[in-house]
């Protein structure tokens, strides 16, 4: 073998070697934009549609402006606009119906949970009240509290309180009786038994019932404030329609969605934190 | 021997005691007048067709159950509910799915207001008895069945019960986990020089654990029988006295 033999050989070698690397990089790459493209594509997809659909003259950009247009609107109503006032003011109703559901919603369920025979009494009732509809009863609300604050926060109240109550019983009568037994057997006194067995065992249903809740208060909360508001996210979706603001219609409703996006995170991030030993893996 | 003498400690008197059931308006006897008396630090293994009442028998001592006429004493004072002296191991490990295995050992004295430090000490001390030593932070999920029933045991053995209580402890697992929980459950029980009653429908468990094997019959006209065990420890499953027992305890059941 001769040295140019060997060095052809080493080059060769190198070569092939750096080969198989990037081709490696580049299979991870591939593997990356295709786990992004599954994830993100169909998101991507539509945005592109929405912001390319009226330039390119198949979507009528008078009712459906572009994407940029509607971000733009956003960030003005955001920074400088009404959006930043309507926005506390939404966020505020909300949290205040939602906070009272639950602060209501989990301490009585768990009461009840525990007592069947005042659970079966008030079953029927909570079943029927449950499938009433808060919107249908928001005009009942109106008569009674008046257009104000006072009856928006009753309806999102009234609709969220009964996921969250109806979950926590579900929740304590689900708790495995086994469990509680075990803990008879140590001693354990009707109080330990429930701060140690019963609601531990009834978190992951309570925290169904949030999620639940979370959506229609957002729900009744946009249905409140386009009934009879001149403020909040919901009234400004309604009034820049009025007004012919598009974009800023448009970027309303975006934030409602985002407002839906984070609460449903917030509740699931709280979940992981409380319910770690449930979580996968 | 000290002038003082060891109080005698998890010795069990079961005078006449009945129990029956309402099934579909017929009146099951699921005991009726049975009378025995477990001595401190023996092994008694019940057995019995299904329905012959001895989970119940077991019910009754651990205090879940009242029985309908008779007493049980322990230690010469009346059994009135679940006692501290008591510890049941249940068929399933019931164990606290949000609980650790080093917490949901540490329940029992948790509940008994024992400090942190002191009841996660104790609970290592069983948690390596039972071999679990790299498993105490792991959640029951991640465990098998024979390991999660191990936690169970530990559980039990951390209050220091004088009288052991296992309901079908082995029934679940598998047949090879289940000769190594037997084997285990030997050991401890010597270790812990601790009063065992284990209920089981497995002759071989009975024979291989037993100093006195209780024989309940399923029709309440036969009285119940007791049977010694006397095969010396640690026993061996093929032995012509082992297979000879079971030859018996087989005939018990009208099955030879």
């Amino acid at each position: 073998m001769t040295i140019q033999d060997v060095e052809t050989s080493l080059v060769l070698g190198a070569d092939g070697a750096r080969t198989a690397s990037t081709g490696a990089i580049g299979a991870r790459a591939l593997r990356l934009a295709g786990e992004l493209a599954t994830r993100f594509g169909a998101l991507i997809a539509f945005a592109l549609l929405w912001e390319y659909g009226g330039r390119l003259g198949f979507l009528n950009a008078a009712v459906i402006p572009p994407l940029s247009d509607v971000i733009a609107a956003l960030w003005d109503g955001l920074v400088s606009g009404p959006l930043r006032e309507d926005l506390g003011i939404s966020l505020t109703r909300a949290g205040i119906a939602f906070g009272a559901a639950t602060a209501l919603g989990i301490p009585l369920g768990l009461v009840m949970g525990q007592l069947p025979a005042a659970e079966r009494l008030i079953d029927p009732l909570l079943q029927l009240f449950r499938q009433t509809s808060a919107l249908a009863l928001y005009p009942v609300f109106i008569l009674l509290m008046g257009l104000g604050e006072a009856s928006k926060v009753f309806v999102i109240f009234w609709a969220t309180a009964f996921p969250i109550l109806l979950a926590t019983i579900g929740g304590v009568k689900e708790v495995d009786g086994k469990l509680i037994e075990m803990a008879r057997v140590y001693g354990a006194g009707r109080l330990t038994i429930f701060a140690r067995v019963v609601l531990p065992g009834a978190i992951p249903q309570i925290f169904v019932g949030l999620r639940l809740s979370a959506t229609s208060a957002l729900l009744m909360l946009i249905a409140a404030e386009m009934i009879g508001a001149n403020h909040g996210v919901g009234f400004q979706v309604m009034n820049a329609q009025y007004n012919f603001q598009i974009p800023l219609m448009f970027a309303a409703i975006i934030l409602l969605a985002l407002l839906g996006l984070a609460a449903n995170y917030a509740i699931l991030a709280l979940q992981r934190r409380l319910c770690r030993w449930n979580a996968a893996g | 021997m000290s002038a003082v003498q060891k109080e005698i400690r998890g010795e069990v008197s079961i005078r006449r005691l009945s129990k029956a059931f309402t099934l579909n308006d017929r009146r099951l006897d699921v005991l009726k007048g049975l009378s025995l008396d477990i001595r401190s630090g023996e092994c008694l293994v019940i057995v019995g067709a299904s329905g012959s009442g001895k989970t119940t028998l077991l019910r009754i001592l651990a205090g879940l159950e009242k029985a309908d006429a008779g007493e049980v004493d322990i230690d010469g004072r009346p059994v009135a509910g679940v006692g501290s002296e008591r510890a049941v191991i249940f068929q399933e490990p019931r164990l606290l799915p949000w609980l650790t295995v080093l917490q949901n050992v540490t329940f029992g004295l948790d509940v008994r207001g024992w400090s942190k430090g002191r009841a996660e000490a104790e609970a290592r001390h069983y948690i390596e008895l039972v071999g679990l030593a790299d498993f105490a932070d792991a959640y029951p999920r991640q465990l098998s069945g024979g390991m999660a029933q191990r936690v169970g045991i530990a559980r039990a053995l951390t209050v220091r019960p004088e009288i052991l209580l296992l309901d079908e402890p082995l029934g679940a697992l598998d047949a090879m986990t289940k000769i190594a929980m037997q084997e285990e459950l030997s050991r401890i029980w010597r270790e812990e020089k601790v009063t065992m009653v284990l209920v089981t429908h497995d002759l071989e468990e009975a024979i291989y654990l037993a100093d006195r094997v209780l024989v309940l019959p399923k029709t309440k006209a036969q009285p119940p029988r007791l049977i010694d065990v006397n095969l010396p420890r640690p026993r061996e499953r093929s032995s012509a006295d082992f297979v000879a027992l079971r030859e018996e305890l087989l005939a018990e059941f009208g099955l030879h």
